[in-house]
């Protein structure tokens, strides 16, 4: 499979989540739990990802608050409850970093595609097109009591991918509605834009209908990467169909191989280039130079925890040096890039930039600078053709 | 002077979507860009303003089927803009316009109790409505709202917004490393809300946020957005911006308070008001002059008259008469997505005046735009601009003006180091911050704690 830039070298992310992803990590001594709602806190965490040369960083969201359980709030009060919105920490961070990509996560299943729309172009236009957004289908009834306007879980789960994957259609279509040099400001005829150039989407789906066009000019980037998480057929074939990058979590390389097979012939399915879509696994991480400390470190906060840290991405702990063989072994078998979810903040963020990312830059893995102006071009994507551009003029109405 | 001197209170508009905003000036900028909000924050906050505001629309408007074109047209969300620009400033208070129609209260409490945080308090919201469905074609909702619901709508969702916002006391996160626990309270954030509107139950995922709430604005001028205001905002973002008007508005809305156990400083005035300034006041005058007829070219003088006349006058001559044939009464269907041609609903009284007017002084089309079309607010030197707020101030027609700019970005810095300056040295207005949230500024007390406000 074709990767993204040079032969041989990978991409990387890491997934930002309160104090980390080990629901313990905020009890470590290095964890900062009670500044999780400053925005200084996660400006600085997105600044050293910028300083490991890190590709992007997604910011975890849901509309509910945080719960080992499916549906509802489980009343725990010994794991971090309580977030703010993504979108608006990533716009908070874009104005103190110059180079990293800025993925927040959205759910679709109960917000508006034209807001969603237009802040994730918003804040691509903030960040001189470092914008990027995660998609995410909720089904639980808690978030749905939240907004009272519909019942879930529906008949068929499929149907929120469907509607998520309309989602993303009219987002992309009013990213495009604007054609980039719309804006004319021609003084002699009065006109600030050329009306031609500017585009109703007229999107009409089973679960919403949406006229346009955008309030908001293109973005810089054309489109701003579309990304999401699956890990089954479902999802599968709504990633190979809409998204631009796909988080997967397999066990090993062969599960990647595996899941590489599937996501490829979906995406055959659907009529779409291999290239047009990368292939993104994820990982828990805890790190430690020293042989054994990491595995230590894991077994403590499982104690802290009262039980066994378990996650949907593989786990790994040990030495940065034996997670590169890992993601060196996995691009083998095709994976694009890895997005690693640290179990501890900062020690494990820390481990990644300055630990990983100088063995990978040593094995030549990874380039030393950041190469492009945008989150599209870090990932060896061109800049979206727009659909509209070679449109024929709208007609007026009368 | 027996009574103690006001202080005023500013606030910058950024330039808007409407023809206030001269966007064929050689010094305008872009509207769109990020660099352009910083320097307009950076200015407001160099002169220490109270905060600054974002407008809205969440539809493009369309003259005659086609998308409006002769204003500066398409804005950055708001909510982004404003999380970005707390990253480049520390005390310029961030108020944004969020519609209350085409949004759901968890979602935009969440957002404005998430800026609250990510600027250590200095989030401010300005509630508004709309009924119509060109702009509900944008939404899953769709236009579904009656226009005389919306008020209603309006006040329910700010009151389950702040119910939202209330569902932490403030006290839960004790993130306790030693003992294991985080929250003190398995329940923070639960809330259930019912009623013709809303009906919604769980938990909210903010702790409170610095300010508790967001500062409320309401910008209504009917009674039912006056009684809104008395009952519910914290300031009313007027367009009475000429003395006696103000002065009369002033006093009606202050004196709707007692009726909700409010006192008068409890609620804050503040008119939208233009300005421009020259060296002297005649100069000042002429810089006037000319910015109207930037903001009036013929095109645009012919749209505005198709808003009154409610008819295609695409073949009109912007340079000779007002056209003989009079307005077509009935629903508007010229213009969609502006809330400016509910002002001139008796159609055929506002153009027999206006014929009036055009023929004593032996106007053309276009100069009868330029004269009846909204004039700037204040014009003079900056000596006189200062003094006319001051006095405006302490004669109760506002208690502050919320500056509308007509250059993006660069229109406010005349006044930032003009006027202020001379307010300054007259003791009316700050020559620092005191505080740190918008609250603070604007002398508005705390939010008062949990439990919940009794409505």
């Amino acid at each position: 499979m074709t990767g993204p830039t040079a032969p041989g070298e990978l991409r990387l992310a890491v997934a930002l989540d309160g104090c980390g992803w080990h629901p313990a990590a905020w009890r470590e001594p290095d964890a900062r739990p009670r500044e999780l709602f400053s925005g200084r806190y996660w400006t600085e965490l997105v600044q050293e990802a910028e300083r490991g040369r890190l590709d992007f960083v997604t910011i975890e969201d849901t509309l509910a608050l945080q719960s080992s359980r499916y549906d509802g709030p489980d009343g725990r009060v010994d794991q971090v409850r309580g977030r703010l919105d993504a979108v608006l920490v990533a716009a908070r961070a874009a104005p103190r970093t110059r180079a990293i990509g800025l993925v927040p996560t959205v759910v679709v299943t109960h917000t508006e595609p034209f807001h969603v729309a237009k802040a994730v172009a918003t804040l691509d236009h903030v960040s001189s097109g470092r914008a990027g957004v995660r998609v995410r289908v909720r089904a639980g009834r808690d978030e749905a009591a939240h907004f009272g306007r519909r019942d879930l879980p529906p008949a068929r789960p499929a149907d929120l991918f469907d509607e998520a994957a309309d989602y993303v259609e009219v987002m992309r279509r009013l990213w495009d509605s604007w054609e980039d040099d719309a804006e004319i400001r021609d003084v002699a005829t009065g006109r600030f834009i050329d009306r031609d150039k500017l585009h109703h989407i007229d999107f009409a789906g089973r679960w919403f209908s949406v006229r346009g066009p955008s309030i908001v000019p293109r973005p810089p980037q054309g489109q701003p990467l579309v990304t999401a998480l699956a890990h089954a057929a479902v999802p599968y074939r709504f990633a190979a169909g809409s998204v631009d990058l796909v988080h997967v979590t397999p066990r090993d390389a062969a599960d990647a191989a595996r899941i590489l097979r599937d996501l490829r012939a979906e995406q055959a399915a659907a009529g779409r280039l291999a290239e047009s879509l990368r292939v993104f696994a994820d990982l828990v991480v805890f790190l430690d130079d020293a042989e054994g400390r990491a595995a230590a470190r894991r077994a403590r906060l499982d104690e802290l925890a009262g039980r066994e840290f378990r996650s949907d991405a593989a786990v790994f702990a040990g030495t940065p040096a034996g997670l590169a063989d890992v993601l060196e072994e996995w691009a083998g078998a095709g994976i694009d890039g890895f997005q690693l979810r640290p179990a501890g903040v900062p020690t494990d963020l820390t481990a990644i930039t300055r630990g990983l990312v100088p063995e990978l830059r040593r094995r030549g893995l990874v380039p030393p600078e950041y190469g492009a102006g945008t989150l599209r071009g870090l990932l060896g994507f061109p800049r979206a053709a727009n659909r509209y551009a070679a449109a024929p003029p709208e007609p007026a109405a009368t | 002077m027996s009574s103690p001197t006001r202080q005023i209170h500013l606030a910058a508009h950024f330039p808007g979507v409407n023809n206030t905003t001269v966007w064929s000036d050689p010094r305008s900028g872009s509207h769109i860009a990020f660099e352009s909000f910083v320097h307009f924050a950076r200015t407001a906050e160099r002169a220490k303003f109270d905060f600054l505001f974002l407008a809205e629309g969440l539809r493009l408007r369309e003259q005659r089927g086609r998308i409006h074109d002769l204003d500066v047209v398409g804005r950055p969300d708001t909510f982004t803009v404003l999380a970005a620009l707390a990253a480049v400033t520390d005390r310029l208070g961030l108020a944004g316009t969020i519609n209350s129609t085409f949004n759901e209260p968890y979602e935009v409490a969440r957002q404005f109790a998430s800026l609250d945080h990510l600027s250590d308090g200095r989030a401010a919201w300005n509630v508004v409505t709309s009924w119509d469905a060109f702009t509900g074609e944008n939404f899953r909702r769709g236009g579904f709202l009656a226009e005389e619901q919306r008020y209603e709508r309006a006040e329910l969702f700010l009151r389950t917004a702040s119910e939202l916002f209330d569902s932490w006391r403030g006290d839960e996160i004790v993130a306790d490393k030693e003992s294991g626990v985080f929250l003190a309270d398995a329940k923070a954030g639960a809330f259930e809300h019912h009623d013709a509107h809303f009906d919604i139950s769980g938990q909210f995922t903010v702790p409170r946020s610095p300010q508790g709430r967001p500062v409320i604005f309401q910008a209504g001028d009917s009674d039912a957005g006056r009684e809104f205001a008395a009952r519910s905002a914290d300031a009313i973002f007027s367009r009475h911006s000429t003395f006696d008007a103000g002065q009369a508005f002033h006093a009606d809305v202050k004196r709707r308070l007692a009726r909700y156990g409010r006192a008068p400083e409890d609620l804050l005035v503040l008119p939208a008001a233009t300005f421009v300034l020259g060296d002297t006041d005649a100069q000042a005058r002429e810089r006037a002059e000319e910015v109207r007829r930037q903001q009036v070219s013929g095109a645009t003088a012919i749209q505005f008259l198709e808003q009154v006349w409610n008819r295609d006058l695409g073949d009109h001559d912007p340079d000779g008469p007002l056209p003989e044939v009079d307005p077509q009464p009935g629903e508007n269907t010229v213009a969609q997505g502006r809330a400016s041609v509910r002002m001139y609903e008796d159609r055929l009284a506002t153009a027999r005046r206006w014929r009036e007017i055009a023929e004593a002084g032996k106007l053309t089309t276009r100069e009868l735009v330029i004269e009846v079309s909204g004039r700037q607010a204040f014009v003079g030197s900056p000596a006189t601009v200062a003094d006319t707020i001051n006095r405006f101030v302490q004669a109760r027609a506002a208690d502050g003006f919320i500056l509308v700019p007509h250059i993006t970005p660069a229109g406010l810095d005349e006044f930032a180091d003009t006027v202020v300056p001379l307010l300054q040295e007259r003791g009316v207005f700050r020559a620092d911050y005191t505080g740190t949230t918008l609250r603070d500024h604007l002398g508005l007390a705390p939010v008062p704690g949990w439990p919940v406000h009794a409505v």
